[in-house]
């Protein structure tokens, strides 16, 4: 009888099985890695109708975010300004520009711009710009540091478990918006006193404004 | 089997290079797996609808309306044209005989609460181009912004409250070309909080040109004076 099978076909079964444990790793290691938004989302920087830059507006001029986005305060959408908005310095300010063609079109004509909406949560959640602003949820929490981007880009996952960590532990985020230092668009503020100095005025903030950020699902999923 | 653990390396480092890192720059849309529920068929602010000839979701306010629930004092059905009425200081600026209000409306009481409110309403509608004094030195002044006034010359020292809010609410007077150049700011403040802008500018002036008698003599001490 001659040998059908050499000797080493012994360890391939052995063999087959460690190859499905290896292969098994890098395919949950991938899904980990890619199946998220933060791969997904973040970093989505569209081509807008404007090339608009808030590193020039709210970063080196200063404009406050509510300039523009001014229902933010009010409503639990945070707007987009009307040309209007840009037309209060641009009627005086770099009126030839070809750049802001568009936008002196919109104005003269009352057609809207085609924006791009660039952070954007499921239909099915519910979220609350005002809420959050007005008791002291800073813009740069969920945006990031949009003063000092040219072309916006998605900063944050914006995913339920990016939502919850701050649900769960919101005395490390919160602002105290009385103090006028702290204000909620202030976004390279950070508490003088560091990660404990956050933590205890966080923690004075819940008890005096009774911060209770639901962590059921119907919070959110309404 | 080394070959296919080669393989199988080749076709991490392919995936590797094709799908790439997290947080690189895109400009593509995100890609969705599975999109669930993620889009639903219902309107959402300022976005696109077919619907309507105009293809905007958001409905224009027509003209001459005012949002139900939204002033200050209670309405009550039927009641709205007088309510309104009696209200013209309070929205316009303006007397019951047409005149320019010369005293705050009586339903805004001017207190501390209302100038920190006017301040900080200033401080973003107003001061990127009047200044956070109102001198008309705002940061815009250096990118062309040039007709930007001050507030502390004689004619505007001496303009009614009632002129100051209409300015805030309708834009500045005319040019000769009939170009405002300052716009409205009524889409972006409520009246309550115009008044509270404009209590907010009546200190800035009083801050540049007021007299040592402006001050009540039981507070001069706090100044130094």
């Amino acid at each position: 009888m001659s040998k059908l099978f050499p000797k080493s076909a012994n360890r391939l079964p052995l063999q087959i099985v460690l190859y499905l444990f290896v292969l098994g790793g890098i395919a949950s290691a991938g899904i980990n890695y890619y199946a998220t938004n933060k791969w997904a989302n973040v970093g989505y920087a569209p081509v807008q109708p404007v090339p608009y830059s808030h590193s020039l507006h709210a970063g080196q001029l200063g404009i406050d975010c509510r300039y523009c986005h001014s229902n933010v305060e009010k409503s639990g959408f945070a707007n987009l300004p009307t040309a209007q908005t840009c037309m209060n310095c641009h009627s005086q300010v770099k009126t030839d520009s070809p750049l802001l063609a568009v936008v002196r079109e919109s104005y003269a004509t009352g057609a809207p711009l085609p924006w791009v909406q660039i952070h954007e949560v499921p239909d099915y959640v519910y979220f609350n710009h005002s809420v959050h602003v007005t008791r002291g949820v800073s813009c740069v929490e969920c945006h990031g540091r949009i003063d000092k981007m040219d072309v916006v880009e998605q900063a944050k996952p914006l995913t339920m478990g990016f939502c919850l960590e701050c649900h769960r532990a919101p005395e490390e985020h919160l602002r105290d918006l009385r103090d006028p230092a702290q204000k909620v668009t202030q976004l390279d503020w950070m508490h003088p006193k560091g990660v404990d100095g956050q933590r205890d005025q966080g923690l004075k903030l819940i008890q005096d404004l009774k911060i209770k950020p639901p962590e059921s699902c119907s919070g959110c999923h309404r | 089997m080394r070959h296919v653990y080669f393989a199988t390396f080749f076709l991490a480092v392919l995936t590797l290079s094709v799908l790439g890192f997290r947080g690189t720059r895109s400009t593509r849309p995100p890609l969705e797996l599975f999109p669930d529920m993620d889009h639903q068929a219902h309107l959402k602010p300022q976005a696109e609808s077919a619907f309507f000839v105009d293809g905007r979701a958001d409905r224009p306010i027509p003209p001459y309306t005012v949002a139900y629930g939204f002033a200050p004092v209670e309405h009550k059905l039927g009641e709205d044209d007088a309510n309104l009425a009696a209200n013209d200081g309070l929205y316009r600026g303006k007397a019951a005989d047409g005149s320019w209000l010369k005293t705050f409306p009586a339903s805004v009481t001017v207190d501390a609460k209302l100038l920190a409110r006017g301040q900080d309403r200033f401080t973003i509608y107003c001061a990127p181009c009047h200044g956070a004094l109102g001198d008309g030195q705002g940061i815009t002044k250096q990118y062309g912004m040039t007709t930007t006034p001050t507030y502390f010359d004689e004619r505007r020292v001496k303009l009614t409250v009632g002129e100051l809010f209409n300015t805030i609410t309708v834009g500045s007077l005319p040019t000769p070309e009939g170009k405002r150049n300052m716009l409205p700011y009524a889409d972006k403040l409520s009246p309550e909080d115009r008044w509270a802008v404009v209590a907010y500018v009546r200190a800035l002036q009083r801050a540049q040109v007021g007299k040592l008698t402006d001050v009540p003599a039981d507070h001069r001490k706090e100044l130094g004076l």
